[in-house]
């Protein structure tokens, strides 16, 4: 597989700037552009998962702060392609011993063969008059050819961006992945410690946090001094839908928080208290759960709060809807048979719910295609853990074992990962755990953190 | 449905505080960065928009007790003469214990016929987060439904779920969820 490429990327210059009234930054102008390159694919001897390095970036200019970007934009990267396993990584403690290059003129090969490498990923940065020039290249260490590269020039503000960029890149060309280092995760928390006024009991707030895929730029999203749970990515992952108590009882609200705008769906519903906001595919509509008719029931409007429909008809609690991932299904929690379990039904409500599980389980959560699985919590003692049961088969496999409780798990994006909730390590934290129950990671430490949700 | 504008002077108010203090627990979310430039200078993709402004914070409603003196609210609720009502693992049935405080709680309602009330329904733990929020909802229900059956009228009475969200004892054993699967009462105007 060989094709042209242009070498030349822009990353956007996006500064997280703290005077919101000031106007936009320019982004930076493209670079002048050429086609350079021949593009090839990194491939092990054997067939295994290509051997890469990923030694420290050069940086070009050295200054400082070139310096500290190059060593954070290497490790990250190290980490995002780690994430996906698609790569084997030659541990960055063995780097030492190798002599390290100047430039992409005086790499040594011979050297990263001898570690058995079938790739190195190195890059240069350059400080520029308005931010930085990152280049990255991926060489085959056999023929010393370079078989990929980029570059990019942006803002210096945030370099862990220019990693994930690279990451999701690399593993699109190289490896066909979609990969999700750009992604981003919300939750609700009670890190700040702020108290809910107008009740005598000492209650804490809920406000709504995003974090990137690693942990990492944990940020507040919500400002309002009460409870704000169940939050959800639009799947543009522009906008955030989640229940508030700010009016009282649960409504649900989504803000668009690239734009400071905030629209509140269920304003005017009187009766009653909306919860657990689920984006349709196309993020034209959001199912959730409401009592406004007096009983939990599942109802759908669009993204405006107009046209609400009712969903499901039943005197049991229905709560917690997902949607399949082409839309025309939508998997909820139904207690009709005695216990909660997950039931299917079509996304007009039509029709006789299937039951799905048959242990007390919640939150189901349709994975992203290729997989045709649904995650949730089940009982399995005094807590949850997190079961996933294959659509076609019904086989029900387990991620987590009895360590601590264990809910509210979310796919990411290319369905290779789960997020979820556990209280394994003390508080409420978020985890992430690979889709086959490996690599599990604890994002969060501070305060209790909830309810994850992951974007597409 | 409305679009709600933060006003740019609020925002420099903001800003201003923001770097009095140092440390402002106000994040602005970033953008992600821009698909790579496409493959002529003149199609380059716009940029993202700048996040513009904490995007949050609804006015909040005027608080319900203007008209009335707050500390007395308070202390009513302190020392609150309306009892709550606990109930068994994963029921909103109420026993005949619950009964006997809700036929209690009736006739002080009945007494002060003034008041309104928020029954919040509470969860111990070891439900998930998501199915609470309708077994909160369906115990505060449960014990309106009974002081409507008593008598009291249905629009003193307001109901909301807080799920296991406000557990009022924080311990992690029998006796706290015992005491964390309740309804609550609050007095909101008397």
């Amino acid at each position: 597989m060989m094709k042209w490429i242009f070498p030349v990327a822009i990353l956007a210059a996006v500064v997280a700037s703290t005077h919101a009234q000031q106007p936009p930054p320019q982004p930076a102008n493209p670079q002048r552009q050429q086609p350079t390159e021949v593009e090839t694919t990194i491939t092990s001897e054997s067939g295994a998962a290509p051997r890469l390095a990923v030694p420290e970036f050069i940086a070009v200019t050295k200054d400082t702060e070139s310096v500290a970007i190059a060593k954070t934009i290497s490790q990250v990267l190290f980490d995002d392609l780690t994430f996906e396993r698609e790569f084997a990584l030659i541990p960055r403690d063995v780097y030492a011993t190798i002599p390290r290059a100047t430039s992409f003129a005086d790499v040594p090969f011979d050297r990263w063969r001898e570690l058995n490498a079938d790739g190195l990923a190195i890059g240069t940065v350059e400080k520029t008059g308005n931010g930085v020039k990152v280049e990255m290249r991926l060489f085959n260490v056999r023929t010393r050819q370079m078989a990929y590269g980029r570059e990019y020039s942006g803002s210096a503000a945030n370099p862990r961006l220019y990693a994930h960029q690279i990451s999701d890149e690399l593993h699109k060309t190289q490896r066909g992945l979609t990969g999700v280092a750009r992604t981003k995760l919300v939750f609700d928390s009670d890190r700040d410690g702020e108290r809910m006024g107008g009740t005598i009991e000492n209650r804490g707030v809920k406000e709504i946090y995003i974090a990137d895929y690693d942990g990492e730029n944990q940020r507040r999203v919500t400002v309002s001094k009460t409870l704000n749970i169940n939050p959800a990515w639009s799947p543009d992952a522009r906008s955030i839908a989640y229940t508030s108590y700010r009016r009282g009882g649960g409504q649900i609200f989504v803000s668009h928080i690239y734009q400071a705008l905030l629209d509140e769906l269920t304003k005017g519903e009187k009766v009653g208290e909306n919860w657990l906001p689920a984006w349709s595919p196309d993020g034209t509509r959001l199912c959730f759960t409401s009592t406004r008719d007096g009983n939990s029931e599942l109802y759908v409007m669009n993204r405006d709060g107009s046209n609400v429909r009712r969903l499901t008809r039943h005197p049991g609690i229905d709560i917690s809807p997902t949607w399949s991932p082409s839309g025309t299904q939508i998997a909820f929690v139904s207690d009709r048979g005695g216990d909660p379990h997950i039931y299917l039904m079509d996304a007009d409500g039509v029709g006789t719910p299937q039951r799905l599980t048959s242990e007390y389980s919640d939150r189901p959560t349709w994975s992203p295609a290729p997989y045709n699985e649904i995650a949730y919590a089940a009982r399995t003692g005094p807590g949850n853990d997190i079961k996933v049961v294959d659509l076609a088969s019904r086989q029900v496999r387990q991620l987590t074992f009895g360590e601590g409780t264990n809910e509210s798990p979310t796919w990411s994006a290319n369905g290779r990962h789960l997020a979820f909730m556990s209280t394994r390590a003390g508080k409420s934290q978020i985890f992430t755990i690979a889709r086959d129950g490996k690599n599990l990671r604890q994002l969060t430490r501070t305060g209790n953190n909830q309810q994850p949700n992951w974007s597409k | 449905m409305r679009h709600v504008r933060w006003m740019v002077v609020m925002l420099m108010v903001l800003s201003v505080a923001a770097c009095a203090k140092k440390q402002t627990p106000i994040a602005r979310p970033m953008p992600p960065p821009a698909p790579p430039g496409t493959t002529t200078p003149g199609s380059r993709p716009p940029a993202p928009p700048e996040p513009v402004a904490e995007p949050t914070v609804v006015p909040p409603e005027p608080v319900r007790d203007d008209a009335i003196s707050s500390a007395s609210l308070d202390d009513l609720n302190r020392n609150s003469p309306l009892k709550p009502v606990f109930f068994e693992y994963d029921s909103s049935d109420l026993t005949p214990e619950a009964q006997r405080a809700l036929d209690d709680n009736a006739g002080t309602l009945k007494k002060y016929s003034t008041w309104a009330v928020t029954i919040e329904g509470h969860c111990d733990e070891r439900g998930t987060a998501e199915y609470n929020l309708a077994l909160g909802e369906r115990r505060s229900v449960a014990a309106r439904a009974y002081l409507v059956s008593l008598g009291v009228s249905a629009d003193r009475l307001r109901t909301v779920s807080y799920g296991k969200e406000f557990p009022f004892d924080p311990g992690h054993d029998e006796a706290a969820f015992r005491k964390n699967r309740r309804a609550h009462f609050v007095v909101t105007a008397k």
